[in-house]
């Protein structure tokens, strides 16, 4: 793709077409800086944080690792590599609990830290730019670092897109999620980081610009992420600050917001040449670079009214999440918690679960901060949920076609551009979980299609299976009949020799004898009910050539052969029944 | 330890559809206040009536379908949709009319379909035109002129069935007057009626511009966007500016806005959420639809107001307008449209 570039240095941003403006509460965990904890007594690292492949484990239980020593491998295109975020010993590899709304166990490597915080052996970069770009993209596809705004797609795989195709940078910091300020803390705290690794991924891929978006909330984040910003930097870079309306923070509305373009549907970022990157992603690939430190940890933001003191904690990778509630003074089991913000964030039903990689923030609300919806009633079609809509797309009918599982309807209505922000269920009068008829729909057509393919290829097959017999039978007859044509010639050929003897043709005609009495010819109902086989035959046979001739062009000639064929099957039977008949008559 | 799982988003907006209806009966106040001041306070027995036989209906029949009567009549629809058939009904019609207007709407309009949500017509317009049709005299003499000097007890007693109308009370709506007499009289002659007020509908004007402000208000508090009202408005004020250019051929401009159920209609009726198109675009159409079919009835047809039979005309045009005018979904070159 030829990258079209629109260098853009003016801070002209899209207004996001539709959104909600909820309550934010951002000011809650904001007001602290970023807070450590003492080493928790076992870290649980489950080998998928991301998106793709799982790790594959390279430890087993008593081994002794080090702080930063890589323990679970990524597998596969997309995935992503796992470390130790502190020494100590492997306890278990085993299941545990995930922190998904499910509470379902998958295979997690338990560690059970030794207090001693021994590093493996580190080479920082300070001078990265002398180094071969193969170099940093190996050690960042190294590094287990995904993203951290909540997605967790493995960032290697972005930053090693084709450098000639992409010409924007776009870095997120919109954090429009309400609660969470995770990257607002980081922002204002370590903006000189944040820089150091757009300088990196920008050398990587090579950008013409670099936009970072700040929602207009965030003034201490915007003006700290100002005054970081080089005067020369190597790339030109704008900080873009707009109103503060959700989900401007998802990358294809900042995208819009940020340059006027919209992500074609079913489509990336990159098929518009342009990478987007959480502020905290950008940090943590800083840190793996300058200071030679995988992703062993992240900030994430502790608050609801059911937290005594809402804060940003800069947490270990695996720490346990009831382990943590009792650090920071929750005495009582609390009734929620929510991985993420309060619009998009994940349920939890599991205390014991761990934070993981794109955990940005656990919220536990009290049941007055967020009530628990009523019982819902009909959907009287307000298009309440139209007009919030970042998608444009009309929710309700969504929810209509979704009930009725008419999974054609949902299609028609692009269902699968709808990103599950939750705006049309927040402003919903009728309180439906819109969202999770969403996902429901998905999940069918999705299965719909498994089954299609599968079905579709059982098809295949077992046409090819019909075309392979029927042309083996062919090569089978025309074996016979030149056999019986040999045998025909043979015989001739003695005959002309004239040398057959007494003996044989007495056994000749006690052979012809013996035939006429045990096969007496066939009768005319057989002879019709033979011609009638070969005509449904060769019915199916054109059958299966017309759809060859539809679905697969390549095996149209050996289906021929077989219609062929039972054309002349046919034939054979008709002649056979019209002599039979005629005898009969005559 | 369980704790709750529930699907995001765990947060939502506090608004609940009897919240949306309440508005909707507050903003309907101003234009009830000009009913009773310029017509008579005997709108407010029919709407006490009409409200309590719609709480009763609604509850008879939420029960017959065995659902929870309390749930149901806490949305307040049922209140809505009894207060715009008054309003749409003359004030004088006998007691039993608002009575069986008022079950007509909740069976057949709504329960009939499965509730709130589920009827395809406006179960107000439904129950007006099933009464306009089937007691014609009744719902086109019982009007009342503007200060006609009506005892209150003696509306009560014709409404009560106990008394007769004097045909010197009684009386067309502007509309209707305006229609028939144009033929036999030039405009400024018509305008001498008592019925006008310079060339503006005596009474009727205010209770307009009090519809106008609930509506207004409505959408400032963005219970509805602009697009239905404006839609209806443009069509009845381009036709009649192309059509009812000359006062002495048909019925003029302010007239079509201000004399019938125009503004009614256009805040309140073609604003139903439920049986009325979906997307802005749509609801624009819808409204346009309405504001023609309307015009069209009003002039050439045998009805003197229209919005009801334009309404459910409409009605039955909405699921085809929402196929064609689907916005434009992010990422996608064109607006989707059709059925494929």
């Amino acid at each position: 793709m030829t990258a079209q570039i629109n260098r853009d240095t003016t801070q002209r941003v899209w207004p996001l077409v539709g959104g909600i403006e909820p309550k934010e509460n951002k000011s809650l965990s904001n007001q602290l800086s970023i807070g450590q904890l003492a080493l928790p007594p076992q870290l649980v690292l489950p080998l998928s944080q991301h998106i793709g492949v799982a790790a594959e484990s390279l430890v087993t239980v008593g081994d002794y690792v080090l702080k930063g020593q890589i323990v679970a491998r990524s597998s596969g295109k997309i995935s992503a590599c796992l470390h130790a975020p502190t020494s100590g010993h492997i306890i278990a590899v085993e299941p545990r609990p995930i922190p998904h709304a499910s509470g379902l166990s998958n295979p997690a490597i338990v560690l059970q830290p030794d207090g001693l915080q021994q590093w493996r052996e580190r080479d920082p970069w300070a001078d990265w730019r002398q180094r071969d770009k193969q170099h940093l993209l190996a050690r960042l596809s190294e590094s287990g670092i995904v993203g951290l705004g909540g997605a967790g797609f493995p960032t290697a795989c972005k930053l090693s897109l084709d450098a000639n195709s992409i010409h924007t940078l776009i870095i997120n910091g919109t954090e429009c999620e309400p609660y969470i300020t995770a990257d607002d803390c980081l922002m204002r705290e370590r903006a000189q980081r944040i820089f150091q690794g757009i300088d990196i991924i920008a050398h990587l891929l090579q950008v013409d610009q670099v936009l970072i978006g700040i929602e207009d909330n965030k003034p201490e984040a915007i003006a700290a992420m100002r005054a970081c910003l080089p005067s020369h930097p190597a790339v030109p870079t704008v900080i873009k600050h707009f109103p503060t309306k959700y989900p401007s923070g998802g990358e294809k509305q900042l995208i819009w917001i940020l340059t006027g373009q919209e992500v074609p549907s079913g489509r990336l970022p990159a098929d518009l040449g342009m990478v987007c990157l959480n502020v905290g992603t950008a940090a943590a690939v800083a840190d793996c670079i300058l200071r030679d430190q995988p992703l062993i940890s992240r900030v994430t933001t502790l608050t609801g009214l059911g937290v005594p003191q809402p804060r940003n904690y800069e947490l270990l990778i695996g720490t346990p999440i009831d382990w943590l509630l009792s650090q920071i003074g929750v005495a009582q089991p609390p009734e929620r918690i929510i991985m993420g913000g309060p619009m998009m964030g994940e349920p939890l039903a599991n205390a014991s679960s761990p934070i993981v990689k794109t955990c940005n923030c656990l919220l536990l609300p009290t049941s007055k901060e967020l009530p628990l919806p009523p019982a819902p009633s009909a959907c009287i079609r307000c298009g309440f949920c139209d007009d919030v809509c970042p998608a444009s797309l009309l929710p309700q009918q969504l929810y209509f076609h979704a009930r009725s599982r008419n999974l054609e309807g949902l299609a028609q209505q692009h269902l699968f551009d709808c990103i599950e922000c939750g705006a049309c269920a927040y402003v919903c009068p009728s309180s439906l979980p819109l969202v999770q008829y969403y996902r429901y729909g998905k999940g069918e057509i999705r299965q719909e299609q498994q089954q299609q393919s599968k079905s579709e290829k059982a098809k295949v097959r077992f046409e090819h299976r019909q075309a392979r017999l029927a042309q083996e039978e062919a090569e089978k007859e025309a074996k016979r009949q030149a056999r019986a044509q040999a045998a025909a010639n043979a015989q001739a050929a003695k005959q002309a020799n004239g040398g057959s003897s007494p003996l044989d043709d007495l056994i000749k005609a006690a052979q012809q004898a013996s035939a006429t009495a045990t096969q007496a010819p066939p009768s005319v109902a057989q002879l019709q009910t033979l011609v009638d086989q070969a005509r449904t035959k060769l019915n199916s046979a054109n059958d299966r050539l017309v759809n060859a001739e539809q679905d697969m062009p390549d095996n149209v000639a050996a289906f021929r052969t077989a219609r062929d064929k039972f054309a002349e099957k046919l034939a054979k039977a008709e002649a056979d029944l019209a002599k039979a008949q005629q005898e009969t008559n005559g | 330890m369980t704790l709750i799982t529930l699907s995001s988003p765990h947060h939502r907006q506090s608004q609940g559809v009897n919240r949306v209806m309440l508005q909707v009966l507050l903003a309907l106040a101003p234009g009830i206040v000009a009913l009773c001041v310029f017509f008579s306070p005997i709108y407010l027995v029919q709407l006490a009536l009409a409200m309590g036989t719609a709480l009763l209906i609604e509850s008879a029949l939420v029960w017959a379908r065995g659902r929870s009567a309390t749930f149901y009549l806490r949305d307040l629809s049922a209140l809505v949709t009894a207060v715009l058939l008054v309003l749409s009904l003359p004030p004088l019609v006998p007691w039993w009319i608002t009575v069986l207007a008022t079950g007509c709407a909740l069976l057949l309009g709504k329960h009939l379909y499965g509730g709130l949500g589920y009827n395809p017509f406006n179960p107000a317009m439904v129950a007006f035109a099933l009464m306009i049709v089937s007691f014609p005299v009744p719902m086109t003499t019982l009007w009342l002129a503007p200060n006609s000097g009506l005892v209150f007890m003696d509306a009560l007693a014709i409404v009560l069935g106990q008394a007769e109308l004097a045909d010197s009370i009684s009386s067309a709506t502007p509309l209707d007057y305006y229609k028939s007499q144009i033929s036999l009289m030039t405009a400024s002659e018509i305008y001498q009626s008592p019925l006008f007020n310079g060339i503006w509908p005596a009474g009727w004007l205010w209770v307009s511009l009090g519809y106008l402000l609930g509506g207004a208000w409505l959408m400032w508090r963005k219970v509805f966007s602009w697009h239905a009202p404006l839609g209806l408005l443009l069509a009845l004020t381009v036709l009649s500016l192309v059509f009812s250019l000359d006062p002495d051929q048909r019925t003029p401009l302010q007239l079509h806005l201000f004399a019938g159920a125009g503004v009614l209609g256009a805040f309140f009726i073609v604003t139903d959420p439920v049986s009325g198109a979906t997307s802005r675009l749509g609801k624009f159409l819808f409204g346009l639809g309405v504001g023609v079919l309307a015009y069209c009835i009003r002039t050439w047809g045998s009805y003197p107001d229209a919005i009801a039979f334009a309404v459910l005309l409409m009605n039955f045009a909405a699921p085809f307008i929402d196929h064609y005018s689907k916005p434009r979904t992010y990422g996608h070159q064109a607006r989707h449209r059709g059925y494929k």
